[in-house]
């Protein structure tokens, strides 16, 4: 039985269509990924899963249980950290655990086993009230909240927006740990570069769904070459290279500029002549290997231009 | 030699008995983007309140435009412009209508208002939208609204607070253009960001941890003292090693 099946869901508000179409599902101790911008509809859709929202259309399991009619028996199953931070600030770090654990009938001694390897970091703390923890700690305190019932399903909604490259990444490590213990983690997240650590992932754009699939065969599946190129003055180099003719795209990615031309064999001299022409003297030019976000900019084009 | 765009010589900021900010000493060139790089609560916050003349030092030196920080505060707020992810627009005003009220703000003469209204529109691709409310609007249109209009009184300097968190990744590029043509027309830009491949398109980097600048560079230089070739790795490397994250 999978974790999460959902099939063609629909939900607008007022004119806003936040969801189309929506279609997937997670399968049991999968680590699945909803990658995309503000606004695609990852919240709208996660309210949906954990029974806060009734769908326009469609239907939606979770656990075998449906979401609009089995609400009440699906709750306890769930462990969800929403996108803002939503712990009782005045509450302290072990004051928070023990109301969660409490609300589902729970206590902390009875699954400490789970939430050890998290909670243990907090616990030197566990006397501070929790709005007076790091951006990091929060974070690490959410989960320990979500996970105390022993959830079979964890939603978690951007747990590492605004969040530092060292905590996002330390966060990653335990969700790759938890998934080790069989629970299905369903996670969404604005970083393309998070994508890779999932079983698969579901890229997701303005309320529609883009693409399913393993992160290995979303790249995989890039069909053009890409050329990197980098020179001292990035400005110039992309204003140069929106002039040449065979450009198909150009965008920054860090140090190069990801560039693929509309033939299907990148002409790297004759490119390298036209910089030439164009006063850049320094470009470095080499082949690269597609990331998620250069997959997910591609189908964000084709998007538009089916539009 | 001209002066730097901002000046800061042991510049520390304490709040009780923790220091925030702690002896930093940098300089910002003219028509630099610099990239301000730290952990959450290293301290990037607190620097950026007192370069923008919001926040007294405790102690040392700094100013922006050749404007002291202690002294001239409000000098330093009219030659400088702000825009973070959190206080940008309003939401129940047009598009037009926004940038109408921060020219208002900053002193825009009627004439010269309108033409630039038409001429923010057309280069941010908005003039579409122009009568829509900004609440109305993708995140990543904006943010690119709002740091046009964070410019909209050429200001000397401009001050960028994860400007680009949350943004899709064709507009967040879209986003580091319109910096880059900031930077090519003499705007200082000074950028905080948690993305790490956007540190790669600043002049120089510094990353704070614990209140101190512990590395400033070009991501070149960064990378190669570190024998890394990416700028997330020389981060992690610096910031694991911090006692505290943010307050």
């Amino acid at each position: 039985m999978p974790a999460v099946e959902v099939h063609s869901i629909y939900k607008s508000f007022e004119d806003v269509k936040a969801l189309k179409d929506i279609s997937f599902s997670v399968e049991e101790g999968e680590l699945y990924g909803f990658i995309g911008p503000d606004g695609a509809g990852k919240t709208t859709l996660f309210r949906i899963l954990n029974t806060l929202l009734i769908p326009d259309e469609g239907t939606a399991t979770v656990l075998g249980l449906d979401v609009v009619d089995d609400y009440k028996t699906i709750r306890p199953m769930l462990g969800y950290m929403p996108g803002r931070f939503s712990l009782y600030q005045d509450l302290s770090v072990q004051e928070n655990l023990e109301f969660f654990a409490s609300v589902f009938g729970t206590t902390i001694s009875e699954n400490y086993e789970l939430v050890a390897p998290i909670y243990s970091q907090l616990e030197p703390f566990k006397n501070r009230y929790a709005g007076k923890l790091s951006g990091g700690m929060k974070q690490k305190l959410a989960l320990s909240c979500a996970l105390i019932h022993k959830p079979k399903l964890l939603l978690l909604d951007e747990p590492t927006t605004g969040v530092d490259a060292v905590s996002r990444k330390e966060f990653w490590e335990m969700l790759v740990d938890l998934k080790k213990q069989g629970i299905a983690i369903i996670v969404s997240t604005p970083y393309m570069d998070e994508a890779k650590l999932c079983d698969r992932v579901a890229l997701i754009q303005e309320g529609s769904l883009m693409q399913i699939d393993t992160p290995l065969n979303i790249v995989n599946g890039y069909d053009r070459p890409i050329l990197g190129i980098k020179s001292r003055n990035t400005y110039k180099l992309l204003q140069a290279l929106k002039l040449y003719e065979w450009t198909h795209s150009a965008h920054p990615f860090g140090e190069f500029i990801h560039f693929t031309e509309k033939r299907e064999k990148p002409d790297m001299i004759a490119l390298e002549a036209f910089l030439l022409d164009n006063g850049i003297d320094d470009a470095v030019i080499k082949e690269v290997e597609p990331g998620i976000e250069d997959s997910f900019m591609a189908l964000m084009r084709k998007e538009v231009a089916s539009d | 030699m001209t002066d730097p765009a901002i000046f800061t010589k042991d510049l520390t900021r304490t709040f009780g008995a923790f220091t925030a900010v702690e002896n930093i000493s940098f300089d910002v060139k003219k028509g630099e983007i610099f990239g301000f790089l730290g952990a959450n609560g290293a301290g990037k916050t607190t620097a950026m309140k007192m370069l923008t003349g919001l926040l007294a030092p405790s102690s040392g030196e700094a100013s922006v435009n050749g404007f002291d920080v202690y002294t001239e505060s409000e000098e330093i707020k009219k030659s400088i412009g702000y825009m973070s992810q959190k206080f940008s627009l309003y939401d129940d005003l047009t598009v037009s209508e926004n940038i109408e009220f921060y020219g208002g703000v900053y002193g825009l003469p009627t004439k010269a208002l309108k033409q630039k209204i038409e001429e923010i529109l057309y280069t941010i691709k908005l003039t579409e939208v122009k009568d829509a409310l900004v609440v109305s609007l993708p995140l990543g249109w904006k943010q690119k609204l709002a740091f046009s209009v964070s410019i909209l009184h050429n200001p000397s300097v401009v001050f960028l607070d994860e400007p680009t968190g949350g943004v899709d990744p064709v507009t967040r590029r879209q986003f580091w253009e319109r910096i880059y043509e900031a930077a090519d027309k003499g705007i200082t830009v000074f950028v905080t960001t948690h993305y790490m491949d956007e540190a790669e398109y600043c002049d120089r980097v510094s990353i704070m941890v614990d209140g101190k600048i512990e590395a400033l560079d070009s991501p070149e230089n960064l990378k190669r003292s570190f024998s890394t070739d990416s700028i997330e790795d020389v981060f992690i490397r610096l910031a694991r090693g911090a006692k505290r994250s943010d307050t």
